[in-house]
Order: structure tokens, then sequence, then C-alpha cells
């Protein structure tokens, strides 16, 4: 008989009381201990999270960060929550970019009118993360500040040219575009103090066409391997694109259309294309995918999501 | 300690708890509220779904404290005054659960389907609640029972709560 595996923290282990509704009893605490703050204000926030600088992590919609306090893979002193900041949620259009507020849900984006029409690329990419039951809790910029090199919104934010806007109370304000925010794995441009309050995305232009698309094991799981791509297709010739990858490496990877070589090309001749991506590439090897399949993946993929950001290129260009 | 107010079930309850106790434990251990499973605890299985503000949230990944003035609803809460709701009766008749762990989440995110889209077909049923996990009926019963709900009685001749 082998050793007994130690016990999962959090768990109830046999031997303890049997809880009676009612009674509250100290096996229930599951997270590790902290100060949890509720500021009501962005300025309060930025405050509260400069005054603990390195001991304190703010809470979006826990969808990341909460699994992670439950696994003690985090253990801050200091949580700022910042769901009751009413001043980072929205959407609005300004100098023709959507603004979001970093605390928007991804379900509110997924629903957004304004959304579909003016960055129809968002929508489909969201439809991709999780299930509805995490969406309706998990934000944009919670997704981007995480950084996961598996999930959507990174690659979406390359590919569209998003820009970030990072407050810290001692700094002010600044403006981060996407490509220099994702550093590696669950690592951003963001300092210890600062706060990501809002995200602007440049209208995906007329004439314009996209796609996401990815293969998980499960409808819901991670990507193995996700595509983004935007397209600008004149007469059959591909005259701009760019596609963005998840799932390959250590961060979101994009590449335009000068980088894969298809400037000028036609619409519909990619393979080549892949082919060379594919081995440029180093993706990592997982218990989901090893790093063959994730390339052949690449290969199969980034061919398809062109031709239908094509497509819809065109559709766009004749209505 | 923090001092937290909110709605479960209709009815307003108050409690004090560290920041660092789920809305699931709060329900279970504080209110009593069993009826909302935890199997995984980090966001995967789907057991503990609740409503919150009307949308499924898994209570696994909610603080209680974030709660604070909101409205929840268990699947204690899904029948109103009957014993059971025509969905879970729809359950019950097709067998929809063995060992019913995983249920209440199943429920929760069903009545969130129904309401949003009262006559789904079988993949939007099987899409809606893939994010719920289920170790002994391999599905089927689940769906059926779901589109048997579906199928039953026009929706809008239920009670708006016992749907
Ligand atoms: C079962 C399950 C499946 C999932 N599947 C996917 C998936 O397929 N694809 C995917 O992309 N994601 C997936 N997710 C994660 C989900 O999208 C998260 O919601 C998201 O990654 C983090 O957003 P959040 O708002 O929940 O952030 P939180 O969990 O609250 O925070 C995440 C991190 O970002 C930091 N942070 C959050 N907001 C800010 C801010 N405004 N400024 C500075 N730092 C900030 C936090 O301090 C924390 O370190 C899944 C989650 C679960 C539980
Ligand atoms: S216990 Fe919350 S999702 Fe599994
Ligand atoms: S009935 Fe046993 S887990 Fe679903």
């Amino acid at each position: 008989m082998g050793e007994q595996a130690p016990a999962r923290p959090g768990r109830y282990s046999p031997g303890l009381p049997r809880l009676v509704p009612g009674t509250y009893a100290a096996v229930v605490l599951k997270l590790p201990p902290f100060v949890y703050l509720a500021p009501a204000s962005l300025e309060e926030a930025l405050s509260l999270h400069a005054d603990h600088e390195d001991e304190s992590r703010v809470l979006a919609g826990g969808q990341s960060l909460i699994p992670l306090l439950a696994l003690r893979l985090a253990r801050p002193e200091y949580l700022v929550d910042l769901s009751r900041i009413g001043e980072l949620e929205g959407i609005s259009e300004e100098d023709g970019a959507v603004c979001i507020g970093a605390m928007t849900s991804e379900l509110a984006l997924e629903h957004s009118h304004l959304i579909a029409e003016r960055l129809p690329l968002l929508p489909q990419a969201l439809s991709f993360i999780g299930h509805p039951a995490i969406r309706s809790r998990g934000t944009l910029g919670g997704s981007l500040a995480h950084g996961d090199p598996a999930a959507e919104l990174p690659a979406v934010a390359l590919v569209l040219g998003a820009q970030l806007v990072a407050e810290s109370r001692d700094r002010g304000r600044r403006t981060i575009a996407a490509r220099d925010f994702f550093l590696g794995p669950f690592t951003t441009a963001l300092q210890g103090d600062e706060i990501l309050t809002e995200i602007r995305i440049p209208w995906q232009a007329p004439g314009t066409g996209s796609c996401f698309h990815e293969v998980a094991r499960r409808l819901g799981d991670f990507a193995m391997v996700g595509v983004a791509a935007v397209a600008r297709v004149e007469q059959g010739m591909i005259r701009s694109c760019r596609v963005a990858l998840t799932g390959v490496a250590d961060r979101a990877v994009l590449r335009t259309d000068g980088e894969l070589g298809l400037t000028g090309e036609s619409a519909g001749s990619f393979d080549a294309a892949a082919r060379r991506l594919a081995e440029e590439l180093n993706p990592p090897a997982d218990l989901h995918g090893s790093a063959p399949y994730r390339r052949h993946l690449v290969r199969t993929l980034v061919p398809r999501v062109l031709e239908r950001a094509c497509q819809a290129a065109a559709a766009g260009a004749i209505s | 300690m923090i001092p937290i107010t909110l709605t479960v079930n209709g009815q307003l309850r108050e409690g004090s708890v560290e920041g660092r106790v789920t809305l699931a434990d709060f329900l279970r251990e504080r209110l009593g509220l069993t009826g909302t499973h935890l199997g995984c605890e980090h966001g995967v299985c789907g057991a503990c779904t609740v409503l919150l503000d009307g949308e499924p949230a898994r209570s696994c990944l909610v603080l209680a404290v974030q709660a604070q003035d909101k409205e929840v609803t268990t699947v204690e809460g899904l029948s109103g005054s009957e014993p059971l709701s025509a969905l879970q009766r729809a359950m019950r008749d097709n067998f929809s659960f063995q060992c019913g762990f995983c249920t209440p989440g199943f429920l929760i995110q069903a009545w969130a389907l129904l309401k949003e889209n009262p006559r789904p077909t079988e993949e939007e049923v099987r899409h809606a609640l893939s994010g719920n996990l289920c170790r002994c009926t391999g599905y089927q019963s689940i769906v059926a029972g779901v589109l048997a709900a579906s199928t039953r009685a026009p929706l809008e001749s239920q009670q708006e709560g016992s749907l």
C-alpha cells in the first residue's frame, strides 16, 4: 500500500463533526485569510491598492482569482473588490473606438448591440469562454489582466489593436497597446499598484471581415489552439490582415499580413503561410494536446479562420 | 466580520461573515440551504450554480460579501409554494438523475435556459447544460427531462417562479 495522499486543502476530512445547519464551524473556511476591501469609487480603490502594493490583489469577477485562492496558489493579504465601482462598467463609443469599462462582464459584452455592430469578432470569441454561468461574472478587464496564455480575449485584443488604460494613484493614467501588454504566462505590463480601468478597441472598419475559432477538448474548455483573424480584401486579393493565436505559446501571439507573407496574395491560398507559421511556433505540450498536435491545429485552423474572415469581408463589401 | 444583507429565495437574510467565506458555504452552513451542492469548488462542475440577480453563477466562485444587496435563488426556491416545480416534475419523471449530486446545478441552469428560451431544441439544451458535469446519468435522461418540461405545458400558463 502506498502512503496516504495528503488531504487536499479545503476539503472536508472524515471524522470532523457533522455540520449542523445554523452552526458555523471553522472547517468551512476554505480560502486563505485576507482583508476584504470594497471601495465605492475608483479613486478610493487606487489609493487602497497603492497603500498595500505588494500584498494587494484586485478582485474583478473572481472566476480566475477565487479558484487560485481556493487552491492556495494565491495568498494576497488584501483583496480590493472592484465590483461596487459603477464607473468601471459600461460600453460607449468615442472617436471611432468602443470604450469598455474593465469591469464589464463577458455576458454583458455578448448581449451588447453596440459590440455586435462595431466589434462582431468579440461576441464570436466570447461564446468560447467557459459557460454562461462563468461569463455572467467574468470581466473583460479580469481576463486581460490575468493573461492566461490559452485565453481567448488577449488574442482578440491583439488582433483588433486594443488600447488598455491603466491607472495608479501615484503616476496617474497611461495607455498601453495590447501588443505591449502581454509579457508572459499570467504576466502583463501592469505594475503592482495599477488597475486596468478601460479597454478601447477601434471599430472593425467596413470592408474588413473577421472570424474566431478554436479547438478544445470540450465545449467551454480553454483552447488547445484558438485563432482570431481580421482581413481586408480587394478584388479577391488580401489588402491587409492580422492573425492572433492563443494556446500556442507563453502568451497570445500576433502576426500581420507582411509577417505571414500574405500581402497581395489571393484570398484563398493560406496553407503555405499556415505551414510556415506552425513551424515557427513552439507550442506547449500538456494533457490536452501534444506540441505536434497543436502545430497540426495551427495548420488547420489558420486557413479556415482566414477564409471565413475573407468571406465576411467580401459579404460586407457587397452589402 | 462583515455584516451582509441579501435576498435568498425571496426572503431577506442577514448575516455576518469573514471576507473569505464563499456564497456557497454561506448558503449551506449559515442558512442551512444544503440543496446547493459543492463538488469541485473551483468553478468546473456546476453543482453549486445558483441564480444571482437572475443570472446563473457559480456560488463557489462568489464571496458571500459580494452578494450584498443581491437576489439569490437556490434550488430550494425553484418550486415556489408547490412541492415541486414543473421542471422538477419533468426531470423526476424522466429519471434525470441517479445519485442526485449534480441535480441542483442542472435544475438552476435548465431553469435559466427555459426562462430565456422556453422551447429549446435538443442541441440548445445540450449547449446550455454543457458547463454542468454529471458522473452518473450519461446526460441523456437530463436532456430528456428538460425537453419534456419545455413541451409539457405552455410556459406562459405556468406561474412565474414555478417554471
Ligand atoms: C470553469 C471555468 C472555465 C473557464 N474557461 C475559460 C476559457 O475557456 N477561456 C478564458 O479565457 N477564460 C476562462 N475562464 C476564466 C474566465 O474567463 C475569467 O473570468 C477571466 O479569466 C478572469 O476574469 P475575472 O473578471 O473573473 O477576474 P478575476 O478572477 O477577478 O481576476 C483575475 C486576475 O486579474 C487581476 N485583475 C482583475 N481585474 C483587474 C483590473 N481591472 N486591473 C488589474 N488587475 C485586475 C486580478 O487581481 C487577478 O489576478 C474560465 C473560468 C472558469 C471558472
Ligand atoms: S462546486 Fe462550484 S463549480 Fe464545482
Ligand atoms: S446524478 Fe450522480 S452526478 Fe449526476
